[in-house]
């Protein structure tokens, strides 16, 4: 079904063929809800101090990044997978592990060019060779290979002290300095962070309408169908992990400069279910929704406990105020905050009026 | 997407109103470990916290206090997000924070990226924290662990007669600079110890280690806390354990020994040591009790401090004294205050407290025997009480450099 909704969008006839190819590959383009979106991002510097562009948006789009790699995963693959977190976090530590910290003993020491990638490079492997063993699986079984895979990370991290320093982990990790620039000043990463941000949502997108993408939502759709038509849906499947697991180590190398330390609280098994709520808040349709739903999730962390004593009741709740929250979203909107969004502008709008590549798009 | 927008135009607003506060305050950040774990510990260091306030009042000249409290979970990362929502969003100028010793090792460092703060230790109690790479904003009141074990060593090998013992501990530093400070002194007097067992903080089942532990040993040290200690006590209880107890500074307190249940009462007649002890006759410290049940309705609170409240009480209680000290003067990036915390001396409930040249208290150890008043309540008894004990224990500092920095394994069982 997917592979004819996204041809169903037709563009203005006037457009010259050119101009249709651009709009039919970003239709955001013509929105513009989404420029306005885009120019406050961009000038979120003069609007915010420190602790809201760094506590809140930064931390905001980190968290979209990961549960993007989440959503490509599920709403395009049909994979849910619950080690997108670990994934992140395992970058994280090689960034601990082969750049600099304050653990000399543990840290190699590398420049941050030379340990990012490396980073990058052995979190994809980690998230391929999970998604390896985690497609020969599907549904409820993917779900619990992935968090099988994230809890025994966990636990790994927690008593392994000659790499990941246990339950300590790794302090005062190095940041990187270049072109006389701290790139962890608070204006410096929130523009780093954005942009990361930026390509990894333009990336999804496009991956999402490319043939690969579109055979991937085949695959997901039928796999048998696609088989017969000569596609291997297991060689596809494993593919997007390669892609998710990159997108996510992306968000754990940021994560890591963010806080500047990782220890295994990080790569929590609770930690790595937020990803999944952050993803299902938001909706797992399209791209933009893992980072409505971060903002959600961002908002109610750092809040709840605030607005909870303002009102005079006992802090010590707040996080019954979060779940409430949640299942508030989830109650009357099973696609998130995104299917809350669609189903009012269905209403408002000519019920042909559809574009998106996602499930439900 | 609207709704994004909406969402974002509406914080932005938020923050442009929440920057201003009024001049004559000095905010303080506080955090405790009010989630996971250690939810009891960190209830209680916010009573200590309390009673110091309502005993010293919140004055300083003509400057008032003010107080803003984050939550935590004994994981050093919960505990960098707690301090840095203090700095950034609340402002404060002073931290008190944290609870936990892994968790003290992060805000140390974190310490470092705001030279201009001053941090005040609330209760952590790894020795890493302030011996190694100490941060120059960085004060504790509080000993770390192996100082809370001095004496306990040579009590349990002369007086019990304790010739071989095993450990069970929670797998992180605080924990393991305990059973440092028990190891060095154990096996400097003779003893041997001849298995430790380590288990992840927050272990729900304790089935494994009790099952392995040793049957041909003469105590077992249990250097556990919070939610952990207990389980193991009711498993320990269930599986029919009847060996002799020794019990780390967190194990042996008013959060476990007021817990519900019978499971507590295989403690009587555990021998322990930590910075207090609840039967302590000195006055200062019977003030200070009598000050905390008076804070509290009685079911509100434990029947007597624990060693969390303790030491929120005495790290509150310096940062104020030393505020008055400088009359609340905060210029120069708190020169004056910071010089006034590293000379301060104050007389805590626990005995004299005064710091070393890495802002590491050096104070007075108990050495305890848990009782039953009769009651049904379990309070630790004094049995030896040593002033003066230093980060090093006594020990030559590059004697003790060699021994090494506290791990599983971490001292060796030796004499050093």
């Amino acid at each position: 079904m997917s592979l004819l909704q996204s041809t169903q969008f037709r563009p203005d006839p006037s457009a010259n063929a050119t101009r249709r190819a651009l709009i039919r590959t970003w239709p955001e383009f013509q929105n513009p809800a989404a420029w306005l979106v885009a120019l406050i991002l961009v000038i979120m510097p003069l609007i915010a101090n420190g602790f809201f562009l760094i506590e809140i948006f930064a931390t905001t789009l980190i968290l979209g990044i990961i549960a993007l790699s989440l959503m490509f995963l599920a709403g395009y693959g049909g994979m849910v997978s619950l080690m997108q977190l670990t994934i992140a976090g395992f970058a994280g530590y090689m960034v601990a592990v082969f750049g600099m910290s304050g653990n000399a003993n543990i840290s190699l020491g590398w420049p941050w060019w030379l340990a990012t990638p490396m980073a990058l490079a052995l979190a994809t492997l980690f998230g391929t060779l999970g998604g390896a063993l985690a497609v020969r699986t599907e549904g409820i079984y993917t779900i619990m290979i992935t968090l099988a895979i994230g809890a025994a990370f966990y636990y790994f991290t927690n008593q392994n002290w000659a790499i990941f320093n246990g339950h300590t982990g790794i302090n005062t990790v190095a940041t990187p300095h270049f072109w006389g620039v701290d790139w962890r000043s608070d204006i410096a990463f929130y523009y780093v962070t954005l942009g990361v941000a930026a390509i990894c949502y333009f990336a999804v997108q496009h991956v999402s309408r490319a043939p690969f993408g579109l055979a991937l939502q085949g695959v997901r759709d039928n796999s048998r169908r696609m088989a017969a038509l000569g596609f291997d849906p297991n060689a596809h499947r494993i593919a997007a992990y390669a892609f998710a697991a990159f997108i996510a180590a992306l968000g754990g190398v940021l994560q890591v400069w963010n806080y500047r330390q990782i220890s295994p609280g990080s790569v929590s098994v609770g930690a790595c279910i937020d990803v999944l709520i952050i993803a299902v808040v938001g909706g797992i349709t399209r791209p933009i929704g893992p980072f409505i739903g971060a903002l959600i999730f961002v908002l109610l962390r750092t809040f709840a406990l605030d607005v909870l004593i303002k009102f005079g009741l006992d802090g010590n709740r707040f996080r019954l105020l979060i779940g409430l929250g949640f299942l508030a979203i989830v109650f009357w909107s099973s696609d998130g905050v995104i299917g809350l969004w669609e189903r009012w502008r269905r209403r408002n709008a000519s019920p042909t009026q559809r574009s998106g590549g996602g499930r439900l798009g | 997407m609207l709704k994004g927008n909406l969402g974002l135009i509406a914080l932005s607003s938020l923050l442009l109103s929440g920057t201003a506060f009024a001049q004559e305050k000095i905010k303080v950040g506080v955090t405790a470990t009010l989630e996971g774990t250690y939810t009891v510990l960190g209830e209680d260091g916010m009573r200590g916290h309390q009673t110091a306030l309502n005993v010293l009042g919140k004055k300083i000249g003509d400057k008032e206090l003010e107080f803003v409290v984050a939550s935590t979970d004994a994981t050093p990362d919960s505990a960098v997000r707690a301090v840095r929502k203090l700095i950034e969003q609340d402002k404060v100028q002073i931290l008190l924070s944290p609870l936990s010793g892994d968790e003290g090792i992060a805000v140390k460092n974190f310490a470092k990226t705001h030279p201009e703060l001053t941090f005040v230790n609330a209760a952590s109690g790894a020795q890493e924290t302030t011996y190694v790479d100490p941060a120059p904003n960085f004060f504790r009141y509080n000993m770390d662990g192996a100082q809370w074990q001095v004496g306990l060593g040579k009590y349990a090998y002369e007086t019990k007669g304790y010739r071989k013992i095993a450990t069970v501990g929670e797998d992180y530093s605080f924990i393991y600079t305990q059973v440092f400070g028990l190891v060095l002194e154990f096996c400097g007097a003779g003893g041997q110890v001849t298995n430790r067992q380590w288990v992840p903080l927050g272990t729900k089942d304790f089935a494994s280690v009790i099952a392995a532990l040793p049957d041909d040993v003469d105590a077992i040290y249990l250097g556990l806390g919070g939610a952990d200690a207990v389980n193991f006590l009711n498993q320990y209880q269930q599986a029919g354990g009847k060996a002799h107890l020794m019990g780390g500074s967190i194990m042996i307190d008013q959060t476990i020994l007021s817990s519900k249940g019978s499971a507590k009462n295989a403690l009587v007649g555990t021998i322990a040591a930590s910075g207090q002890a609840d039967t302590w006759e000195d006055p200062n410290w019977q003030k200070f009790v009598k000050a905390y049940q008076d804070s509290f309705p009685e079911s509100k609170r434990f029947p007597s401090p624990s060693l969390l409240a303790t030491n929120y009480y005495g790290s509150t209680m310096a940062l104020i004294l030393a505020l008055r000290q400088v009359n609340g003067d905060l210029s120069n990036n708190q020169a004056k205050l910071k010089d006034a915390l590293a000379k301060i001396e104050i007389d805590a409930p626990n005995g004299k407290i005064k710091l070393d040249s890495n802002r590491q208290a050096i104070g007075t150890n108990f050495v305890t025997e848990v009782v039953d008043d009769g009651k049904g309540a379990l309070f630790s008894k004094v049995v030896k009480v040593i002033p003066n004990v230093n980060q090093t224990l006594g020990y030559d500092p590059a004697v003790f450099a060699k021994i090494g920095l506290p791990s599983r394994t971490v001292p060796e069982c030796k004499k050093y």
